[in-house]
């Protein structure tokens, strides 16, 4: 069963206490946009094997929106933080690098390697 | 006048805990930045209690201010005093961004005590209700079976269950079949 620590209350939530809210840090377009941006703000989701970024919500609990860090893969969860954010924080990136080297998610990636995956020199 | 009723008019089962409505309870949902020290200041003079920490409850004078989340409190009162805090409360916070509401008529309250407590709200709630886990004070919101629930631990063992008023049956019957006298576990004994 998946657990996550809501950075709010700090309940270690189970996943009946949660409401899954989809994929993180989604850019809009709106009224203005092209076609092709506003079709894929709507429509195109990462699926990754590995790596993931998702917003949840603690709906049985203190009711707040957060951010979830975890590997689709393992289910193991890298972390949570805040929703008032637009990207995750350093420290969170930092931790995902050293367990999956060469990660990359969307405009998120490993920043020791490039990304071809090779290791940047120093 | 009409004459109020809470929702289970009094109904009570007693088995592993005794579970018993807690009849008409005022309740004052406050929402506000908990760190403001105008609201802080407010509290304290209408209901006697400082803010309480993160899912606790600071309890005083015969009311209770709970956590509900980091911008939300439940004040628990007398069900006739509500109106007059409402209006203490509005009139301290004037000109800050809050709000003060009674929504005593809208809530349900049990409570449930007895040995059996932990281990009835256990078989019905995703908390650890250990000794050390859950202690007297602490606050917890959360689902009761299939609805959404809150309770914190007070005096003496008791629990003190609140729930939508609309629910309030579902959850005492919840409730009566978890603290069936057959029904023992004995997890936490
Ligand atoms: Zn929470």
């Amino acid at each position: 069963m998946l657990i996550l620590e809501c950075p709010y209350c700090g309940v270690k939530a189970e996943e009946t206490e949660l409401q899954a809210g989809g994929e993180a840090h989604l850019k809009r377009f709106g009224p203005g946009s092209s076609d092709d941006d506003f079709h894929d703000y709507l429509f195109m989701r990462e699926n990754p094997k590995g790596v993931h970024f998702e917003r949840w919500r603690h709906v049985n609990g203190c009711g707040k929106w957060f951010h979830a860090a975890r590997c689709t893969v393992t289910l193991e969860v890298f972390g949570t933080y805040t929703a008032q954010t637009s990207t995750p924080p350093q420290a969170l990136l930092d931790a995902i690098s050293e367990k999956r080297p060469g990660w990359t998610w969307r405009e998120f990636a490993d920043a020791s390697t490039s990304h071809n995956g090779e290791e940047v020199a120093d | 006048m009409s004459n109020a009723v809470s929702v289970l008019n009094g109904a009570s089962f007693d088995g592993l805990a005794e579970v018993k409505d807690a009849g008409l309870v005022g309740m004052i949902t406050l929402r506000g930045d908990l760190s403001s020290k105008a609201l802080a200041k407010a509290v304290l003079n209408v209901t006697d209690c400082t803010i309480p920490d993160v899912r606790k409850v600071a309890a005083v004078n015969g009311n209770t201010v709970a956590w509900m989340s980091p911008d939300e409190l439940l004040i628990v009162t007398d069900y006739q005093n509500v109106d007059a805090m409402v209006a203490k409360l509005s009139s301290a916070l004037a000109g800050e961004h809050a709000l003060v509401v009674n929504v005593s008529d809208a809530r349900s309250m049990l409570t449930l005590s007895g040995s059996g407590t932990r281990e009835v709200l256990a078989k019905v709630a995703p908390v650890d209700f250990s000794a050390e886990q859950f202690q007297p004070g602490d606050f917890r919101r959360t689902r009761l079976a299939q609805v959404a629930g809150a309770f914190w631990l007070g005096e003496a063992e008791q629990m003190h269950i609140i729930c939508f008023r609309s629910v309030g049956q579902y959850v005492f019957d919840l409730l009566k079949v978890a603290a069936h006298s057959d029904a023992v576990v004995g997890v936490y004994t």
